[in-house]
C-alpha cells in the first residue's frame, strides 16, 4: 500500500467514532434528502406521475352497443393518433345499496360498472389498494374514493335492489383508477345480470394518444374516433384533463407545506455534512502538520483527507439511498392518499442526484479545510492545539466564571466562545432543528384546528334527518330519488321537548342564484339559534338576524364583494337583498358554499323546511340514553336521530404522518450535528479534560461541563428558531389555504400559545443536550491516565 | 500527625496493560507522612504507572493501594475524583495548565471543584501565588510564562486544597537548569514544612536535594530502597527545621 493509502486508512480506522458519525451523518442526510426530495418531486405532479404509471386513459369513449358492433368498437384502437387502447368493456349503470355492520346505505347515485377481466393492461392499469381483482361471478371491485367515506369494505356486499332479481355481489377489492374510467368493476360475464330490462347495451374503450396535451388536441382525437364508428355510436367521451384539473388543485394544497419541509431538510443536510466533514478535517490540522513535516505536499494532504472523508461518506451515502427509499414507501403512500393519486415512488433520478450531490459536498467540505491546513506553514499547523489561541473567548470565560454557578458549568458556558466558527455552525444546525419542530407543531395544530373548523358543518352531537327512509325500492331502478319528507316541525318539537337538549337548529339546502355571481350556488339555510354551531369565522360575525349571509373566500372573490356588502338573491322573478355579515372557513362546493338565514328564502317562497336538525346536548348528558329516548319520541314521525362524531379526514392523518416523519428526520440530523461537534471538541480537549479529572473533576461534573458547552448554544438557537418556525408556519398555512380556496380563520392560525412556545423554545436546548449527552459520557469515562498521555 | 503513620501503603500491586508485560509486578511500598520519596528508574520501568495508581487515575490489575486511609483501588470514578481533589496534589512534567484560564483561575480550579467559599479560595490562591513568587503573573495566561514560572503555578494549583500528598511526575523534566533548580528548592522547602511528597524523576540532583528516601524501579520491581529507615535520612535536613533559612518564605505554604 502506498504511503498515502496508509495515511488514509489509518485516518479512517483510528478515529472510529468520527468515522461512525460521518457514516451516520451522510446516511441521515441522504435519507432526509431522498425523503424530502421524493415528496417535493411527487408533489409537483402527482396526478401526472400516477397517470403515467397507470398508463392512464387520455380519453374514455362510451359507445352505443346498438349502433356499433363490438368489432367496430374494437377497431377504433387502430384510429390514427391512438398509441394504445383497451376494451371494449361492457358498461352498465346501477344504483347500489351497501350493507355492512348492520348499517345500510342507499339512495346513492348510480355506479358506473365496467366488465373487465383484468385490472392491468396497456391503458388504465388500475392499482389495487386492497383485496384482489374479480376472479369470477358474484364479485365486484370498487374504486377507492379519495376523500369521502368508504362505501364498502373488502368482504362486504353491495346489492342492486332496482334490478330484476336484486343481484348482490361480494366486494373483493378496492382499487384506484387515476383516469377514473369506472366506479366499479365486475367480471364481463356479470354484466348481463346487472343490466336493467330497458337499458341499451353500452361499451367503453380506453385510449392513449400521441398528442393529448391540450383540450384542442383531445377534441381532434375525439373527432377521429367518432369518424371511425357509425354515426352516433360514440355517445360520449371523458377527458383526463378535467380529472387532472381537480387532482392538481388538491395537490396544490399540499405543496407549500411539502416544499417548506423539503427545503428545511435539504438545507439541514448540506449544513450537517459541511459541519461534520470540515470539522473532522480541521480537527486533524495538527496531524496534517506532522504529515507535512514528513514531506507530504499540500496536494497529497488534500487527497489524503478527501479520501479519508469519502470512505465513510460513501458507505453512509449508499446506506442512505437504501434507507431513504425504504422510508419513502410509507411516506409516499401517505402522500398518495392525500393526493388521491395512485402509489408514488421516489423518482429514479433522485437516487442518482442526491448521492452525487452529497459526495460532491463531502469532497468540497473536506478539500477546503485540508488545503487551508496544508498551506499553513508546517510550524503553525504543528502548533495548533498546543499553543493557546490567544484572546479568543477569554472575556466570555472571565464573565462566565463570575456567574454564581458551579465551576464545571461556567467552564462549559465559556466553551463555545473559544471556537466561534464551530459554535456558529452547530448553532445553525440546532436552530434549523428548532425551526422544524416549531413549524411541525404549528402545522399539526393548525391542521387539526382547520379540520375541526371544517367539521362545523355538522356541529351537533346528535343529528336528525327529517327524511324518512324510502319505503320500498325506487320504481324502475332509476337514479336516486328524494325520500319522503317527514313533518319537520314535529321533529323540531320532539327535540325541543327532550330533556338534555341544550340547543338545536335546523339546516336546509338550497341552490340559489345571486346577482353578479356566475352559476348556481349551494346554500345551507339555518333556522333557529345556530350560534353554538357557527362555522369558524375568518372575519365578521356569524348569522344572528334575518337576511344575513356568511360566505367563503371564493364567493367574495367571485362576487367582488366584501364583508358588510349586500348581494341580491334572485328567484322566480323576485329578489331579496342579503347582507354578507361574515367570511367563514369553507372548502365545500369549491369554497363557494354559503350559509344563510332562512328568512330570505322564505321571502322568495322557497320550501325552507329543515333537512336536518343539529342538536347540542347539555353538559353531562348520556348520549346513548338521549338517543334512545329521542328515538322513542320520534317514532311516530318516522325519522331517526343518530349520534354524530367529528371525523378526522384521511388527508389530515396523512399530513400528520408526514409531519411526524419529517420532524423526526430534522431533529435526528440536528442531534447528529451536535453529537459530532461534541465528539470533535472533547477529542481536541481530551488533554485539558484529563487535567481537570486529575485535579478531581468527577464524571458527573465532566458530563455537566461538556453538556453545558453546547447547552447554551442550543438554548439560544431554540430561542431564535422558534420565531422563525412561527414565521414559516404563518406563511405556509395561509398559502395552503389559498391553494384550497379559503382564508384561514385567525383562531386556526394562532396556535402558538405561551406554554407551547416556551416548550418549543426549549427544543433547541433539548436537541443540544440529547446530542451532547453521549459524547459527554464517553469523555467522562475516558481514562484520565491515557488522556494525560496524549499530546 | 505521627510521622510513623503510613500515608501510602501499597501491597503486591500488579499492573498490566492489555496483555502486555507487567508494568508493575507485585510491588509493595510504604510511605510515611512527612517523607519525600523520589522514584528513580529507566524509561518504561513503571514510574508513571505507580503514580497513576496512587492518584486513583488508574486501577491496579491486582493488589491493594491505600492512601491516607483510603482504599484507592476500590474507588469508583466519582469516588476517586473526590479523593484526588481532597487529598492529592499533582504536578506534571509538562505543567498541564489550562491555557485558556488565567494563572489565578488555574490555581482556583481545585477549590472550585470542591465548592469552597469564593472569598476564602481567592485569599488562599493569592497567598500561594505570593509565596511562590508569581503573584505579579496572577492575571496572565500560562502561555506567557517561562517554564519555571509555569511549574510554580502548577505547584500552587496542586497545593490549593492542602493535599495530604503531593505527587510530582518529572517536575523538572521540561525545565532548563536554572528553572529546574527553582523548582527543586521549592519542593525541598515544602517537604521541610511537612508536606509529604512522592516525586518521579530522572533528575538525580533533584532526588538528592529533595528526597528523604529514594527507590529505584526496574521492570516494575523495586530494585533499591535507600534512606527509608530514619526520619531524617537526608543529611543536614530535619523535619520542621529551617537550618539554612531558605525555606522561611514558604513556612505557611503547605499547612
Ligand atoms: N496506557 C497505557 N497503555 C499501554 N501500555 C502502557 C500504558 N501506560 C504505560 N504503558 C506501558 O507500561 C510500561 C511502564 O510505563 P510508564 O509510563 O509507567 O513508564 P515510566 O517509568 O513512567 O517511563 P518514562 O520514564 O519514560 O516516563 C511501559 O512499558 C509502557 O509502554
Ligand atoms: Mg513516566
Amino acid at each position: 500500500m502506498s504511503a498515502l493509502g496508509k495515511v488514509v486508512r489509518a485516518g479512517v480506522g483510528r478515529r472510529r467514532v468520527q468515522t461512525v458519525v460521518m457514516v451516520l451523518t451522510t446516511m441521515t442526510a441522504v435519507t432526509a434528502s431522498i425523503m424530502a426530495g421524493g415528496l417535493v418531486v411527487a408533489s409537483r405532479a402527482p396526478f401526472d406521475h400516477a397517470f403515467a404509471e397507470q398508463h392512464g386513459a387520455h380519453l374514455t369513449g362510451r359507445f352505443d352497443g346498438t349502433k356499433a358492433t363490438g368489432a367496430q368498437i374494437a377497431a377504433t384502437a387502430h384510429t390514427a393518433g391512438v398509441t394504445a387502447a383497451a376494451g371494449p368493456f361492457a358498461v352498465v349503470s346501477a344504483s347500489p345499496r351497501f350493507a355492512s355492520d348492520g348499517m345500510v346505505m342507499e339512495g346513492l347515485p348510480p355506479l358506473t360498472i365496467a366488465g373487465r377481466a383484468a385490472g392491468g393492461g396497456p391503458v388504465d392499469a388500475v392499482t389495487l389498494d386492497q383485496g384482489h381483482w374479480v376472479t369470477g361471478p358474484g364479485q365486484i371491485v370498487l374504486t377507492k374514493a379519495e376523500d369521502g367515506p368508504v362505501m364498502g369494505r373488502v368482504g362486504g356486499t353491495v346489492s342492486f335492489p332496482g334490478l330484476p332479481g336484486k343481484p348482490s355481489l361480494t366486494i373483493v377489492g378496492l382499487a384506484r383508477s387515476v383516469s377514473r374510467t369506472a366506479d366499479a368493476w365486475v367480471a364481463p360475464a356479470e354484466i348481463p345480470a346487472l343490466t336493467g330490462p330497458r337499458a341499451t347495451p353500452s361499451y367503453e374503450m380506453l385510449y392513449r394518444f400521441a398528442h393529448a396535451g391540450t383540450g384542442a388536441e383531445l377534441s381532434r382525437d375525439r373527432d377521429a374516433l367518432a369518424a371511425a364508428v357509425p354515426r352516433g355510436a360514440l355517445t360520449g367521451t371523458a377527458s383526463y384533463l378535467a380529472t387532472k384539473h381537480t387532482a392538481d388543485q388538491e395537490t396544490a394544497t399540499f405543496v407549500p407545506f411539502i416544499v417548506a419541509f423539503g427545503v428545511l431538510g435539504l438545507v439541514m443536510s448540506v449544513l450537517i455534512i459541511g459541519i461534520v466533514v470540515s470539522g473532522a478535517v480541521s480537527a486533524g490540522t495538527r496531524r496534517i502538520g506532522v504529515l507535512k513535516s514528513l514531506g507530504l505536499t499540500p496536494g497529497q494532504v488534500g487527497r489524503a483527507y478527501v479520501g479519508q472523508a469519502l470512505i465513510p461518506a460513501t458507505v453512509g451515502t449508499a446506506s442512505g439511498v437504501v434507507v431513504g427509499n425504504l422510508a419513502s414507501v410509507p411516506l409516499l403512500a401517505q402522500a398518495s392518499d392525500a393526493y388521491g393519486a395512485a402509489s408514488l415512488t421516489v423518482a429514479w433520478w433522485l437516487d442518482l442526484a442526491v448521492p452525487a450531490g452529497v459526495l460532491a459536498l463531502v469532497v468540497a467540505s473536506a478539500l477546503a479545510p485540508a488545503l487551508r491546513a496544508a498551506r499553513l506553514r508546517t510550524v503553525e499547523a504543528l502548533a495548533i492545539g498546543r499553543t493557546p489561541r490567544v484572546g479568543r473567548g477569554r472575556l466570555a470565560a472571565r464573565l462566565a466564571s463570575r456567574l454564581p454557578l458551579s465551576r464545571a458549568l461556567t467552564l462549559g458556558l465559556a466553551g463555545p466562545f473559544a471556537r466561534p466558527a464551530r459554535s456558529a455552525t452547530i448553532w445553525a444546525a440546532v436552530a434549523f432543528g428548532a425551526i422544524g419542530v416549531t413549524f411541525a407543531f404549528g402545522l399539526g395544530s393548525s391542521l387539526s384546528a382547520i379540520q375541526n373548523g371544517l367539521n362545523r358543518d355538522a356541529p351537533g352531537e346528535v343529528a336528525v334527518d327529517t327524511f324518512a327512509p324510502p319505503s320500498g325500492p325506487p320504481p324502475g331502478g332509476g337514479p336516486s330519488h328524494r325520500p319522503a319528507p317527514a313533518d319537520a316541525a314535529a321533529v323540531g318539537r320532539a327535540i325541543a321537548a327532550q330533556s338534555g337538549t341544550a340547543g338545536y337548529f335546523g339546516t336546509g339546502h338550497q341552490r340559489a342564484t345571486f346577482t353578479g355571481v356566475p352559476g348556481a350556488v349551494d346554500v345551507t339555510t339555518y333556522r333557529g339559534d345556530s350560534s353554538w354551531g357557527a362555522l369558524q369565522m375568518v372575519s365578521g360575525h356569524w348569522l344572528d338576524g334575518p337576511r344575513q349571509l356568511v360566505v367563503g373566500r371564493r364567493f367574495l372573490e367571485a362576487a367582488g364583494k366584501h364583508v358588510g356588502d349586500t348581494v341580491t338573491l334572485e328567484g322566480d322573478g323576485r329578489s331579496v337583498q342579503m347582507r354578507i355579515v361574515g367570511e367563514a372557513l369553507t372548502v365545500d362546493g369549491s369554497g363557494m358554499r354559503v350559509a344563510a338565514d332562512t328568512a330570505a328564502f322564505t321571502a322568495l317562497g322557497a320550501d325552507t323546511r329543515p333537512d336536518t336538525y343539529q342538536v347540542h346536548l347539555a353538559h353531562g348528558t348520556d348520549r346513548a340514553a338521549y338517543l334512545r329516548d329521542l328515538n322513542t319520541a320520534l317514532r311516530p314521525v318516522g325519522v331517526t336521530a343518530v349520534g354524530q362524531s367529528s371525523q378526522v379526514s384521511g388527508t389530515v392523518i396523512a399530513m400528520d404522518t408526514m409531519i411526524a416523519m419529517l420532524t423526526v428526520m430534522l431533529v435526528a440530523v440536528a442531534g447528529l450535528g451536535v453529537l459530532n461537534t461534541v465528539v470533535l471538541d472533547t477529542r481536541e480537549r481530551v488533554h485539558d479534560l484529563g487535567v481537570m479529572k486529575a485535579l478531581g473533576m468527577a464524571p458527573r461534573q465532566t458530563v455537566a461541563m461538556v453538556v453545558t458547552s453546547v447547552a447554551g448554544i442550543g438554548a439560544v438557537a431554540g430561542v431564535v428558531g422558534v420565531p422563525l418556525g412561527i414565521a414559516l408556519h404563518d406563511y405556509v398555512i395561509p398559502a395552503m389555504g389559498t391553494a384550497a380556496g379559503t382564508h384561514i380563520p385567525p383562531s386556526d392560525l394562532h396556535v402558538y400559545h405561551p406554554l407551547p412556545v416556551l416548550l418549543l423554545a426549549l427544543s433547541g436546548l433539548a436537541i443540544a443536550v440529547a446530542g451532547a449527552l453521549l459524547p459527554a459520557t464517553w469523555s467522562a469515562r475516558t481514562s484520565t491516565a491515557s488522556s494525560l498521555r496524549t499530546e | 500527625m505521627s510521622s510513623s503513620t503510613p500515608i501510602i501503603d501499597i501491597r503486591e500491586v500488579r499492573k498490566t496493560y492489555d496483555d502486555g508485560p507487567a508494568a508493575l509486578d507485585g510491588l509493595s511500598l510504604t510511605v510515611r507522612a512527612g517523607e519525600a520519596l523520589a522514584v528513580l528508574g529507566p524509561s518504561g520501568s513503571g514510574k508513571s504507572t505507580l503514580l497513576n495508581l496512587i492518584a486513583g487515575l488508574d486501577r491496579p490489575t491486582g493488589g491493594s493501594v491505600t492512601v491516607d486511609g483510603v482504599r484507592v483501588d476500590q474507588l469508583g470514578e466519582t469516588g476517586s475524583a473526590r479523593f484526588r481533589r481532597e487529598r492529592i496534589g499533582m504536578v506534571f512534567q509538562f505543567f498541564n495548565l489550562l491555557d485558556d484560564l488565567t494563572v489565578t483561575d488555574n490555581v482556583l480550579l481545585p477549590s472550585q471543584l470542591v465548592g469552597a467559599g469564593r472569598a476564602q479560595a481567592r485569599a488562599r490562591a493569592a497567598e500561594l501565588l505570593d509565596l511562590l513568587g508569581i503573584a505579579r503573573h496572577a492575571r496572565a495566561y500560562p502561555g506567557r510564562l517561562s517554564g519555571g514560572e509555569r511549574q510554580r503555578v502548577a505547584v500552587a494549583r496542586a497545593l490549593m486544597n492542602r493535599p495530604a500528598l503531593l505527587l510530582a511526575d518529572e517536575p523538572t523534566g521540561a525545565l532548563d537548569t536554572a528553572s529546574g533548580a527553582e523548582v527543586r528548592e521549592l519542593l525541598t522547602e515544602l517537604n521541610d514544612d511537612g508536606q509529604t511528597i512522592l516525586l518521579v524523576t530522572h533528575d538525580l540532583a533533584l532526588a538528592e536535594a529533595c528526597a528523604s528516601r529514594t527507590i529505584e524501579l526496574v521492570d516494575g520491581h523495586i530494585v533499591r530502597d535507600v534512606g527509608g529507615g530514619g526520619t531524617a535520612a537526608r543529611p543536614g535536613r530535619g523535619h520542621g527545621g529551617h537550618a539554612d533559612g531558605t525555606a522561611g518564605g514558604s513556612a505557611a505554604v503547605a499547612r
